[in-house]
């Protein structure tokens, strides 16, 4: 019987037993960032143990790094403090470090990829959660804790018990207006946020098939919203020409040995799942969240839940949420004023998130009173922008065009939101205080959202405000 | 070999919801740390107080709480980010047990390794300890991981804890970091059968 690439990724990489049951899984490539890992080197000379494979190490700076003055030393001396830290941490273990001069600096999720670090068949790791981005290139690739980045730079391994599988279908096209971002965001709705505990995704069908690398990122990136450790989609052509010539990709002959070896890894067409799902693309419409959940969500034409016929549990979560939000229970998400709106991310902070917004906005400007900053994913996105002259299409527009950075999507730099401002946003996490404010709000939506809701200053369907609907 | 963690006891504390996220439990401006030191004050921080520092009414707030070892929570808890600044500032506040409806994987392991169990009850069971624990800040609770049972007064609910989990805790290894180096030599057989570790 054949197997899911989950199944010949984990034995390729499965080291051994160990007492307690889990595996010894062996960790191909190590990712590493300025605020998980510090801990995890301070372990690592605690315990006078070094990193076993630099090589397959690779480190970059992104959420604390400012976004508009990059001057160091940077206004924020803890942040600044931090970027030190993991200089001489690179350095002392002999760790490859794409800084803030390399002009390879981004977003860890964006770098790996655009580097040709993220390859099929691998397995990947880094103290971040949204590391399932990378499964977008068939690698099995996982958000750890510090202690177990302790344990891959000591090892190259970690302790893990094996995941399920759940195969994720969507099938037919998408109606014009709707992307990736609402695909997403509609699967983590029907299927909750902790629907995936314990599960790897693995996202197949027409629309996946379709779909263009930073698409399926997108897709991939929000397993964790959906409470699946990792996700991924079965490598294809589109992986192999997207890899192809990338710093880190193989090159002449180790090429062709290695496009060989990764199409071996893509799910066998009789392997079986633990778990199946099918939905619809013609059922999916723009989406948006109203809550602070990322499950929380609804169509750009539906209206916020209401209270009847719920059970005490249920209530007390939606009144927890509405009370947040400060909306009322059934009224329309079109419409809720926005104050910021954010394009960026490891979600939607890539050439073609910008690219399709820029295709847009062109004539238009940001409401009045509204603050609206695009923040690139890496340096590099950020170059392919200006050579296309997308950030002038922006700033035209009357957004603010950044550096590279997570920026406002966790607000560890200075991007944050003031008081209970909301904020339309292109990122991954609607919790609670999550943009720097206690009391500020998100509503997740896809960059085109984003920026049809920075025109109207409030909530909007982009197929009405940019004819979306006609293309 | 490491302490056995076989059972935890304590007054315990109930901080009610589904779905706490560990944005919630450690906000991310208190990450800009570079070691995991002092975070225990910092934990559910901006639910404990307001922008100006006073404290808001808070379970964990509670002076008749000071000093419980066991949180009680929903389902779903600790999802979201996976800093382990969340189970540190929880551990470093005081707590050395959790028990929920459900927990998220990453922060369930990350407690593990942090020799702080984490079990699940069934809903009416938590329902029960719950109501228990809100009506008398006193009541002992014992999260026994060894027999798997949560147990106050007269009461014994039947617990969960995956066996990965239950065999690293009550056998002492509940830090891998030991028998992950043992490995080496299994580590280096297994890499050398993967041309993109050897190529580079
Ligand atoms: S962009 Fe947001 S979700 Fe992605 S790595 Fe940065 S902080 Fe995390």
């Amino acid at each position: 019987m054949g197997k899911s690439l989950f199944e010949k990724v984990w034995e390729a990489h499965a080291v051994r037993r160990l007492s307690n049951g889990q595996t010894q899984l062996l960790i191909g490539t190590h990712l590493i960032h300025e605020v998980t890992s510090p801990q995890a080197f301070g372990m690592l000379r605690d315990l006078g143990l070094t990193v076993k494979f630099p090589h397959r190490t690779f480190a970059t700076v992104d959420h604390i790094v400012p976004t508009d003055q990059r001057q160091e030393p940077f206004s924020d001396p803890l942040a600044d403090g931090m970027i030190k830290e993991l200089r001489r941490n690179a350095q002392e273990f002999g760790i490859t470090y794409f800084d803030l001069a390399s002009g390879r600096q981004g977003i860890v999720h964006v770098v790996g990829p655009e580097q040709g670090i993220t390859q099929p068949g691998t397995t990947i790791a880094c103290g971040d959660s949204h590391t399932a981005t990378h499964g977008a290139f068939g690698a099995i690739a996982f958000g750890i804790g510090t202690t177990q980045v302790r344990d891959v730079l000591a090892t190259q391994t970690m302790a893990l018990s094996k995941l399920k599988v759940r195969r994720i279908e969507v099938s037919g096209s998408l109606r014009p207006g709707v992307y990736a971002k609402d695909v997403i965001l509609h699967i983590i709705k029907k299927l909750g946020a902790n629907g995936g505990i314990g599960y790897a995704y693995e996202y197949g069908g027409d629309v996946f098939d379709k779909m263009s690398m930073e698409e399926r990122m997108t897709v991939c990136n929000m397993s964790i919203e959906g409470g699946a450790r990792c996700g991924y989609v079965n490598p294809d052509e589109k992986t192999y020409a997207y890899l192809k010539g990338r710093p880190y990709s193989p090159k002449d002959t180790a090429w062709d040995e290695a496009v060989e070896r990764w199409k071996g890894f893509a799910s066998d067409p009789d392997c079986t799942y633990d778990d199946h799902v099918v939905f619809r693309a013609e059922d999916i419409a723009p989406s948006v969240t109203w809550g602070i959940s990322p499950d929380q969500g609804a169509f750009i034409d539906e209206n916020i839940p209401t209270f009847v016929g719920l059970d005490a549990a249920a209530t007390a979560s939606l009144k927890e949420a509405l009370e947040y939000m400060k909306l009322a229970p059934g009224t329309p998400v079109k419409g809720i004023p926005v104050d910021v709106c954010f394009i960026g991310s490891c979600t939607n902070g890539r050439l073609s998130d910008f690219r399709e917004v820029a295709a847009h906005i062109r004539g238009t400007k940001v409401a009045p009173g509204v603050k609206a900053i695009a923040v690139p994913g890496s340096q590099i996105v950020d170059q392919l922008c200006r050579n296309e002259g997308i950030d002038q299409v922006f700033t035209d527009a009357g957004w603010e065009w950044r550096e590279a950075g997570c920026s406002m999507c966790l607000a560890m730099n200075p991007d944050k939101l003031i008081g209970d401002q909301l904020c339309a946003s292109s990122s991954n996490r609607n919790f609670k205080g999550r943009q720097g404010s206690p009391t500020g709000r998100t509503i997740l939506m896809s960059p085109v959202m984003v920026a049809a809701a920075a025109i109207e200053g409030k909530v909007a369907d982009a197929r009405e405000v940019f004819d979306l609907a006609l293309v | 070999m490491l302490p056995p963690i076989t059972q935890v006891s304590g007054r315990a504390v109930h901080v009610p919801g589904n779905d706490i996220d560990t944005d919630r439990i450690i906000p991310a401006r208190f990450m800009k740390c570079v070691t995991f030191e002092g975070l225990g004050e910092y934990a559910f921080y901006d639910v404990r107080f307001e922008q100006d520092g006073t404290p808001k009414p808070h379970p964990v707030n509670a002076p008749e709480r000071a000093g419980a070892s066991i949180l009680i929570s929903g389902m779903n808890f600790g999802c979201g980010s996976s800093r382990e600044h969340a189970p540190q500032a929880l551990y470093r506040h005081g707590f050395r047990a959790v028990v929920a409806g459900s927990f998220a994987e990453i922060f369930f392991g990350n407690c593990t390794t942090l020799a702080m169990p984490c079990v699940t009850l069934a809903e009416a069971d938590l329902a029960k300890l719950a109501a228990a624990v809100d009506a008398d800040p006193s009541l002992e609770v014992t999260v026994d991981v060894q027999a798997k049972e949560v147990r106050y007064g007269k009461m014994v609910l039947s617990a969960d804890i995956p066996d990965t989990a239950h065999a690293a805790l009550v056998n002492g290894r509940w830090d891998p970091i030991g028998e992950l180096l043992e490995g080496a030599s299994n580590v280096d057989q297994t890499a050398s059968r993967l041309p993109y570790l050897t190529n580079a």
